[in-house]
């Protein structure tokens, strides 16, 4: 009846993740407690979760990645504490429970905390850029979302039933094979990370045709923002290394589940084949992962410095030049596999040379920052942190991406190091200054610098002081994954690695304040002007927070940086211009389709975890059902009076006039 | 005095610069972009355009899924592991069945959306019908093939070259059968609600996603049947 599925499957002798799991399911009763007594779900239900607004399902999915990347962190305080405290001895995690650990953190942290932090801006902030009203198939952005977020409840319910992946965050064959890992882990892993990878494909065929074909009038491509640039660059990767990645864990499932032999160590299964296909998605994806945060920083730096973005175009050229040829370097992550020279000299050259097309955007960093009058808010001090972070971090990555030198650090520490200095420096890092810049555009009003400037410092000084003990560790030759350490000497590298850690976690807690004393005193920081940076893309000419239209009427693109030129136009007129002619507007309505799908998807996904097949069948029929349901509805779109949407405008106007007004006698610094 | 003649082509030529309205002929490099179609500074496409190119991108990236199980296939191709080998598995006749009735099926499909286009309901539902009905044969086909093989002890457990083989049809296998549904749905949306424009939409998509599956066929038969016929 319940197939696998029975009482054993809680962990019931392990206090750790039966201690997290109960305050995780006290919070959460906490939460729907609250939400039903003060009356909230009609509000949450319409607003939020049936929602197809771009910026809603953006900022659904950042909050996803939010608290997933504290969950993840939580995992990497287990892991440093682990290693410091077994040393010569067995620490507070066995060895099953530690392995578990490691693996989550990685798919956690990748997929369900960068991935949505980074889409969600995607989301948020290619049609504001754009100049239109939302993206190109606004109910299969809400279809995305909801699979992401459903493939995020799957990993996290396996911390209660049954257990996770012990394979490492990409489960290489033949060990996630039944034989090696008979378990529920495996299959964990393999459903929620193919029910999220099929929402990110999504997204990425959605901003794709978005970027494509929805733009507003007079915006060429070299007119776009380097940030729609960049997305355009990830999501085209999406499409073309996400459907590898499914059909690879096809592939595995099917190994598992019907005994086949794609990656099998005996009948002619190849689990070489495994590495490489999944290295074929997996090195793209990293530059999924960091080419938004480019383009994010590349605002910051060009906003902060006063100063139209230096060599916009070799920005560009440098963007697709990454995108082409983060498709032909996947072979590095394992030089080891012994393919012989020939081969191996190919993606060394590769991984060496996609190295340029970074340099060439750091040294167009640096140059838009050079004769600027650079302003040191918040966002800029994450990309200056940025720049040292990843700029070391690359030059590791090319120390790594020469054979011979792989092979003494293949899988060792420094790898760790290395790769989390990317990733950090670049993807999180990115991820916070982005949240710093855009969230008055989201929420109307702005975070409190301080708090802001106190979690950069923590972050980026435990950062460092986390991750450079590693690199030494590394080239003391520790390898990664060790679940105890039987060389005392290493002992006082990895006590200072702790101490990065516990800055970081204050990094952390300076963040979580940041943003509720800024709740908590939203009136006071309320950003009236829409504007509140100076800034230069269309997203700054709504009123914070956007209307769910964005545009009254659609903008009319004359050059490159299309705001900056509207407002030089006006100071220098000393007037906006003419006020427009309001027209009703179409917006697509509210669809719940997106929640059944996530809904029916992660019922299907236990029920297959566990050998439910009933219930799998059943939830097929109910897709199908629904899909028909769905396919039926009549009304798409409703319509937004020209009354509505001028009242809106005129008060966006006001708003306007009054900083015109104020920047003519002096008084505003902007 | 002989009067000098053109050739055809340059006659089809000097005709076509000389229409006015250029039909048919969208000009090439820069010019005036179509308006509408999401090109240069002329602002967003109409739906039409969004919903087909949205779902071009979608097959594109279903072909690179397609292009991971032939990759597999082309690795395990001779791993056997001294079972059966890729000679033993093919039968032409029943594989050129199978063809014939899939690449019939693409034209009758394109029958049917010609007979969208002129708004004829008849037409239409018969000619996707008979996409269907062949579409079927196509699956029982493949499905006899699969069980005659299974028979003889052919099963995706005996190897790797058999696994990817069976993977590499079989999820095409499974897009035809994915598209008899989403086939079947149409018929009923045709008939329940007319030539509304996101029916129209569909059917587009559904035609685009028919033929590109054929596309993918004429892979397999190459890749997998005709080469190892030869092996």
């Amino acid at each position: 009846m319940l197939g696998k599925l029975d009482l054993s499957a809680i962990p019931l002798e392990q206090p750790i993740p039966l201690i997290a799991a109960g305050a995780v399911i006290i919070i959460g009763i906490a939460v729907i407690i609250l939400i039903t007594v003060k009356g909230w779900w009609p509000y949450l239900w319409n607003e939020w979760i049936t929602s197809v607004d771009h910026k809603r399902i953006g900022v659904m999915y950042c909050l996803l990645g939010l608290l997933m990347l504290i969950r993840g962190f939580a995992d990497a305080i287990m892991m440093r504490t682990q290693q410091a405290v077994a040393i010569n001895a067995d620490g507070y995690l066995p060895p099953e429970h530690y392995n578990q650990i490691f693996s989550a953190h990685g798919v956690i942290m990748i997929l369900f905390g960068a991935m949505p932090l980074v889409i969600g801006f995607m989301n948020f902030l290619v049609p504001l850029q754009l100049g239109v009203r939302d993206v190109a198939f606004p109910t299969f952005n809400s279809v995305g979302f909801w699979l992401t977020a459903s493939g995020a409840l799957l990993v996290n319910v396996s911390l209660v039933v049954g257990e996770f992946a012990r394979t490492g965050w990409i489960p290489y064959a033949p060990l996630s094979e039944t034989t090696y890992s008979p378990g529920v882990g495996v299959d964990y892993y393999l459903w929620a990370v193919q029910i999220s990878g099929i929402g990110t494909l999504i997204t990425g065929i959605n901003i794709v045709t978005t970027i494509l074909k929805m733009r507003c009038p007079g915006m060429s491509y070299f007119r776009m923002p380097i940030f729609t640039w960049t997305s355009l660059a990830a999501c085209l990767l999406i499409v073309a290394a996400f459907p590898i990645l499914t059909a690879t864990l096809a592939m595995l499932s099917l190994d598992r589940y019907l005994g086949w032999n794609y990656f099998t160590n005996i009948l002619g299964g190849n689990p070489m084949m495994f590495t490489n296909l999944i290295w074929a998605w997996g090195h793209p994806e990293v530059y999924i992962l960091v080419l938004p945060c480019f383009g994010i920083f590349s605002e910051v730096f060009s906003t902060f410095s006063g100063k139209p973005l230096f060599g916009y175009r070799s920005m560009v050229a440098a963007t697709l030049f990454i995108c082409v040829v983060s498709l032909t370097v996947w072979l590095h992550h394992f030089f080891t596999m012994g393919t012989g020279a020939a081969v191996n000299t190919f993606f060394g050259i590769t991984s060496s040379i996609i190295a340029v097309g970074t340099g060439v955007k750091v040294f167009n960093w640096i140059f838009t920052m050079y004769g600027g009058r650079v302003r040191f808010e918040v966002p800029m001090l994450w990309g200056m942190g940025f720049i040292v972070t990843f700029v070391i971090g690359g030059l590791t990555g090319v120390l790594l991406a020469i054979p011979p030198a792989d092979f003494i650090t293949h899988n060792s520490m420094f790898l760790v190091a290395h790769f989390h200095n990317v990733i950090v420096g670049g993807t999180v890092f990115g991820i916070f200054a982005g949240v710093e810049f855009w969230f008055p555009k989201a929420f109307g009003f702005r975070l409190y610098p301080g708090w802001g400037k106190i979690a950069f410092w923590c972050a980026f000084l435990g950062f460092w002081i986390t991750f450079t003990p590693l690199y030494v560790l590394g080239l003391l030759g520790m390898t990664r994954r060790l679940q105890h350490i039987n060389f005392p000497e290493w002992t006082p590298w990895l006590y200072v690695s702790v101490v990065g850690v516990a800055i970081l976690a204050a990094g952390m807690v300076a963040q979580v304040l940041q943003l509720v004393l800024s709740i908590r005193d939203r009136d006071k920081l309320r950003d009236l002007t829409g504007d509140p940076w100076d800034g230069r893309s269309l997203e700054w000419a709504t009123p914070s927070p956007a209307p769910f239209f964005n545009f009254a009427v659609m903008p009319n693109v004359e050059g490159e940086e299309a705001y900056w030129g509207i407002k030089q136009r006006a100071i220098e007129t000393q007037r906006l211009g003419p006020e427009p002619k309001y027209q009703a507007i179409h917006m697509p309505l509210n669809s719940p389709v997106g929640f059944y799908t996530a809904f029916i998807s992660f019922v299907f996904g236990f029920a297959v975890i566990w050998y439910i097949w009933w219930i799998a069948i059943l939830s097929f029929v109910a897709a199908f059902a629904g899909f028909v349901a769905f396919a039926w509805r009549r009304e798409h779109e409703y319509e937004v009076p020209a009354e509505e949407v001028a009242r809106v405008d005129r008060a966006r106007r006001a708003s306007r006039k009054a900083l015109l007004e104020e920047l003519a006698h002096g008084e505003a610094t902007v | 005095m002989t009067t000098f003649r053109w050739p055809a082509s340059l006659e089809a030529y000097e005709r076509v610069r000389q229409d006015p309205h250029r039909l048919g002929h969208r000009p090439h490099g820069p010019g005036e972009p179509v308006a509408g179609a999401g090109l240069g500074e002329t602002g967003p496409a109409r739906k039409r355009i969004i919903v087909g190119y949205g779902f071009w991108i979608y097959l594109l990236s279903d072909i690179i899924l397609f292009s991971c199980f032939f990759a597999a296939f082309a690795v395990q191709r001779g791993a056997t592991a001294g079972g059966p080998t890729i000679s033993d598995i093919v039968e032409l006749p029943r594989v050129g069945m199978e063809t014939a009735a899939l690449l019939i099926s693409s034209y009758t499909c394109m029958l049917s959306y010609a007979a969208t286009n002129a708004r004829n309901q008849f037409w239409t539902q018969v000619m996707l019908l008979v996409t269907g009905l062949l579409g079927l044969v196509f699956l029982a086909l493949e499905f006899q093939e699969f069980a005659e093989l299974a028979a003889r002890g052919i099963v995706p457990q005996r190897s790797g070259m058999v696994t990817s083989f069976y993977g590499l049809v079989g999820l095409h296998g499974l897009h035809v059968t994915l598209g008899l549904l989403w086939l079947g749905t149409m018929m009923a949306q045709v008939w329940a609600r007319g030539f509304v424009p996101e029916v129209i939409h569909r059917l587009i998509c559904f035609n685009l996603f028919w033929h590109a599956l054929d596309i993918v066929w004429i892979g397999i038969f190459t890749v997998v049947y005709l080469v190892g016929s030869c092996a």
